[in-house]
């Protein structure tokens, strides 16, 4: 099983980099672009078959490891399950 | 006077650290590795040293706050022995929850190597019994924005935690004086029981007047008057 988890600044938490990222934009005339926030992703693959077990677990290691929990926030999302690769497709 | 200093892959300031404590000061310095499980007998101090342990992987002194000593070092802290972190020391000892608050990319996004003007906010502690009330110390960090929650700071300053925060060369607060964008220009805090202190600063690179400054050498000097025997007092 494959999950995807998205870690975050807390809204009230400053971010000069995405700050810099929204002014490199303004430079190139991205007028649309009205903020940038910078997160991190971590797509992590789990031997577990239970989607209820896995949320369990990435509940724990987003908590304790993966996000600081005075500065950031997490969300994670368990993707679809590898297709079968016996069709040959590639992994 | 007996000091551990644990070294992390990715430290780079023990060596400044220990040559501070064991030459400048003339204590017994013992160099801990970081896998290593139980710290050694009778200990007065454990220093976390600068550097970029992990190479700041996930962020910085996330992965060595899982490194076996840690637990080791965590039950010394709960048990009152003395605990200094400084730089990449002080990110480590958030992460492990010994310290409140998170140390963040500094504001200019610039990594900052300079000397910087602090004000003792806190004299007294066991880090900072000594007269002067302005230091002036190197810094030289990427991420030393100090952030906590709004309930987190009203504790640390209604019960004095704060002591050290970047001024100017006046002593006065100000946006200009603040390298790295710190929330209240913090620049070092103290936990409840005062005996853990987490610091942006480098006391060690300030430790002869050779190198620039002696103003380090007043921490140690503080530690060494409150600490010497300490552990076998404990």
């Amino acid at each position: 099983m494959k999950a995807r988890v998205l870690v975050r600044l807390k809204p009230e938490v400053s971010d000069p980099q995405g700050q810099a990222i929204g002014e490199a934009l303004a430079t190139l005339h991205y007028d649309a672009v009205r903020n940038v926030r910078v997160g991190k992703v971590f797509d992590l693959e789990l031997d577990e078959t239970d989607p209820e077990r896995a949320r369990r677990a990435l509940e724990r290691i987003c908590a304790q490891v993966l996000a600081h929990p005075v500065v950031e926030e997490f969300d994670f999302e368990i993707l679809e399950a590898p297709a079968d690769r016996t069709d040959g497709a590639k992994p | 006077m007996k000091a551990g200093v644990v070294v992390f892959p990715g430290s780079n300031c023990d060596e400044d650290l220990i040559d501070a404590l064991r030459r400048v000061m003339g204590w017994e310095v013992e160099r801990l590795w970081h896998k290593a499980t139980a710290l050694p007998r009778e200990l007065d101090l454990v220093a976390l040293p600068g550097g970029f342990s992990y190479g700041d992987y996930l962020r910085a002194g996330a992965i060595a706050r899982f490194s076996p000593l840690m637990s080791a070092v965590v039950e010394f802290a709960r048990r009152g022995g003395a605990v200094l972190g400084v730089c990449n020391g002080f990110q480590i000892l958030t992460e492990a929850g010994l310290l409140p608050g998170a140390l963040l990319r500094n504001r200019s996004l610039r990594f900052l190597c300079r000397d910087v003007h602090l004000r003792v906010e806190r004299p007294g502690t066991i880090f900072t019994d000594f007269e002067a009330r302005r230091l002036r110390l190197p810094i030289a960090h990427g991420e030393g924005r100090y952030v906590i929650d709004r309930e987190g700071l009203a504790r640390l300053e209604g019960e004095g935690r704060v002591v050290l925060r970047y001024c100017d060369a006046a002593g006065e607060l100000t946006e200009t004086a603040n390298p790295n964008g710190s929330m209240a220009s913090i620049a070092g805090v103290v936990n409840a029981q005062g005996n853990v202190l987490g610091m942006m600063p480098h006391p060690e690179r300030a430790s002869e007047a050779e190198l620039g400054g002696e103003d380090g050498k007043l921490i140690f000097g503080s530690l060494e008057r409150a600490l010497s025997g300490a552990a076998a007092r404990r």
